[in-house]
């Protein structure tokens, strides 16, 4: 079976030491992680994990299985089996000198990024949307000289009402 | 025995009144006194600990407590290794109590150990206070994060007033589903605090909810799949014992005409004296259940997890089989062997209803042919007038007690040999760790489950290298006179590595070698045990009656000739048909 990306979503118990249960459990059992997120859900209390990993279809049912086994957690959803709206946000700091300044916005808004700092030669662009897309921004970037890059990781959610 | 069990009722092990009606009042009263309190309504009625800094709390509030019995081992490891058997001797949670830092950390082994094998178990740590935890205190060790991989669930408590709830979950955490052990970190301000005690009566915990009764469509499969089958074969495993399924395996064999191998946990859980048992299977399982499984068209897996000491190499594993695996725990399906037909369910029920429509498969002639394969390759050895066999020593051991013993194991050659010739006719009468294969197992194991079984005969047998992991336990034998036998396999060598330096490093013998061990008598002797040793068969037999007549503990060191091997083996990396059968090549 052929190894896939999967992205999974995982409605945790917001407890400390709940990320350590779960990243752990990757690490342990020899699943991959691509990127890890965790932010606040819908509901006070649970926190939302949405785990980007590499593995063909008997590995994502292990992952799930596994997953369950872990008290703290209380649902775990192939996003990717669905219609899904996947993004990630970058923070890039590059070399800008005021010369090149209008080149690098060129990039910029044809992306639909924005620059979001401007120091005396250098510049922070934030760019938001599907890993894909940041790639490519970040290549663009990378002829001037990139000083920084931070990236969030993938958060994503289903489109429309999954029954 | 001086520990009884003061207010617990012995056949129900519920609480008699009174006791409990006291437990529950709504007092203002410390962590460490909940703590107490909780365990006695949960129905702990003894708990194997070792005192320290940050659990001084909980040892106070147990001084003078004539309701709660503690027993004082001499290493953490004997304590959880005695909680460990007390739990696997009773099916109830076992409870085990260390300080925190080095007396924690002495637990891992213990619990890693539990949890490979599911076997419930409550484990309190003490910690250091609260406002310390993070900055390297004296006697800190993070001991949730570094068992986080070992436990089933695992909790630091940061309020007093969890406390109650925390203990109420930890133990229905422990005791359902797939049982494990569930760790509980309560920090020294935590164990002194004080708070009204509010004992929870119901609880829910979102996010567990094991699945207990089976889909009845998949049910249905396997029975289809049993009745269209020629060569059928049960596999169960330690699933069938913790779940109490006995008495539904032997049902189902019996009204589908299914022969039944059991793996090293699930000895017991179908009596050996049967017509449709097997044997067990792996890498020193008979020849036939081998074979057997290596040319089954269906196989069912019942509460096995088909561990790689079971299958051997997983590709070329039963290779003509269609199997249905089932299991309460819905993350063994498909985990190391592809299923066609998983059931998710408690053993029992999913059993249950099996039998309510189990129909006969068409089993005649290849039960026959696994017949043939038992008479032609039952388990021997080689007998010696001579010299002390070890296999011997355990068949002696089997008949004189005919089943009727709990025994327990450590790990090594003696532990296959016990699988091997030892009868067993009930369930929880082997208690080995299977999982983890822990050294030093054995014999603290007795003792927790002789605690449990004060009248019961527990014989535990151990090899000469692993009881010297664990053996100053002597000491908690001699001094609450716990009647456990201690038999010592003496080969004066670490045998298993033994056998496997000799057939696959070339007899490079490394290391092995356990010149330096004490004169096992006169060290049972100097606890104050009753030694006995053995060195040929009339010798063998008369020491063992002399134990057998002793009311207290005994150690009976039997020494036994070097270089036996465990027979038939299959080697790290091949296939189940190709075993070495030593005396019959
Ligand atoms: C704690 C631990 N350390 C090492 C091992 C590896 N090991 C497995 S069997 C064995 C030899 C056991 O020797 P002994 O206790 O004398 O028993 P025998 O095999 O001779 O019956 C060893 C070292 C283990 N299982 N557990």
């Amino acid at each position: 079976m052929s190894a896939n990306k999967h992205t999974i979503s995982v409605l945790v118990n917001n407890q400390p030491g709940v990320l350590q249960r779960v990243s752990g459990l990757f690490g342990r059992r020899g699943f991959n992680i691509d990127s890890i997120t965790v932010g606040a859900s819908e509901e006070p209390g649970l926190s939302r994990m949405i785990i980007v990993t590499t593995g063909d279809e008997n590995t994502l049912e292990q992952i799930s299985k596994q997953l369950y086994k872990l008290i703290d957690v209380i649902k775990v959803n192939d996003l990717s089996s669905n219609p899904m709206v996947a993004r990630e946000l970058a923070l890039i700091q590059i070399n800008a000198e005021p010369k090149v300044r209008p080149e690098i916005l060129g990039v910029v808004e044809t992306f639909r990024a924005s620059v979001v700092d401007i120091g005396p030669t250098t510049m922070i662009v934030q760019v938001v949307g599907d890993s894909d897309k940041i790639e490519a921004m970040v290549e663009l970037l990378k002829p001037y000289g990139i000083r920084e890059l931070s990236r969030t990781g993938v958060t994503a959610m289903i489109r429309g009402i999954v029954k | 025995m001086s520990v009884q069990t003061a207010s617990t009722n012995q056949a129900t092990g519920l609480l008699n009144g009174d006791l409990r009606d006291r437990l529950l009042k709504p007092d203002v009263i410390s962590g460490s006194e909940m703590l107490l309190r909780s365990l006695l309504l949960e129905g702990v009625d003894t708990v194997f600990g070792y005192p320290g800094g940050s659990v001084l709390y909980i040892y106070d509030a147990m001084h003078g407590n004539p309701d709660f019995h503690h027993l004082l081992t001499r290493h953490e490891q004997g304590a959880i290794h005695a909680a460990d058997g007390y739990a696997r001797a009773t099916g109830k949670v076992g409870v085990c109590i260390a300080t925190s830092g080095p007396g924690a950390t002495n637990l891992v082994t213990g619990i890693a150990t539990a949890y490979m094998d599911s076997v419930p178990i409550v484990v309190i740590t003490g910690n250091v206070p609260t406002s310390a935890i993070g900055t390297d205190a004296f006697q800190e060790a993070d001991i949730t994060g570094i068992t986080m991989p070992i436990t089933k669930h695992s909790y630091l408590v940061r309020d007093v007033h969890d406390l109650p709830r925390i203990i109420r979950e930890a133990f229905h955490i422990a005791s359902t589903g797939r049982k494990g052990p569930v760790l509980i970190d309560i920090p020294k301000d935590v164990s002194a605090a004080k708070a009204k005690f509010e004992y929870v009566d119901k609880i829910s915990i979102r996010g567990y909810n094991p699945t207990v009764t089976p889909n009845k469509l998949q049910v249905d499969r396997l029975l289809k799949a049993v009745e269209k089958a020629s060569k059928p074969l049960i596999l169960a495993g330690g699933g069938v014992v913790y779940a109490g399924a006995g008495q539904q395996l032997l049902e189902f064999a019996e009204k589908t005409q299914i022969p039944v191998i059991t793996t090293l946990l699930g000895l017991g859980g179908f009596p050996s004296a049967h017509k449709l048992w097997v044997g067990m299977p792996g890498m020193h399982g008979t020849y036939a259940s081998n074979t057997a499984l290596q040319n089954c068209d269906l196989l069912i897996s019942i509460g096995a997890r088909f561990d790689d000491r079971v299958t051997m190499k997983l590709d070329g594993f039963a290779p003509t089989a269609k199997v249905a695996h089932i299991d309460v725990d819905p993350a063994e399906i498909g985990k190391n062997v592809p299923t066609d037909i998983p059931c998710v369910g408690d053993v029992k029920i999913v059993l249950e209803q099996a039998n309510q429509k189990a129909k006969p498969a068409k089993s005649e002639a290849w039960i026959g042919e696994i017949e043939g394969w038992k008479q032609q390759y039952p388990l021997r050895y080689k007998d010696s007038e001579s010299e002390l066999k070890p296999q011997y020593v355990i068949e002696m051991i089997s008949e004189t007690t005919d089943g009727e013993a709990i025994v327990t194991t450590d790990v090594g050659q003696h532990q296959m040999w016990v699988a091997q010739f030892y009868k067993f006719k009930h369930a929880r009468s082997l208690i080995t760790s299977g999982g983890l294969g822990t050294m030093g197992f054995g014999f603290p194991s007795a003792i927790g489950a002789q605690m449990a079984f004060p009248d019961k005969l527990v014989v535990s047998v151990n090899g000469d290298g692993g009881f010297q992991m664990c053996a100053q336990e002597l000491a908690v034998c001699a001094i609450h006179n716990i009647p456990v036998k201690i038999v010592i396999i003496n080969n004066q060598v670490l045998g298993m590595v033994r056998q496997w330096q000799e057939i696959i490093y070339d007899n490079r013998l490394s290391h092995i070698d356990l010149a330096g061990s004490p004169d096992f008598v006169k060290l049972a002797e100097a606890y104050g045990v009753k030694g006995l040793r053995a060195t040929n068969k009339e010798e063998a037999r008369k020491a063992w009656q002399e134990a057998l007549n002793t009311p207290g503990p005994v150690v009976i060191d039997f020494v036994v000739r070097k270089d036996e091997n465990v027979f038939p083996m299959v080697q790290a990396g091949t296939t189940l048909d190709e075993m070495l059968l030593g005396d019959y090549e």
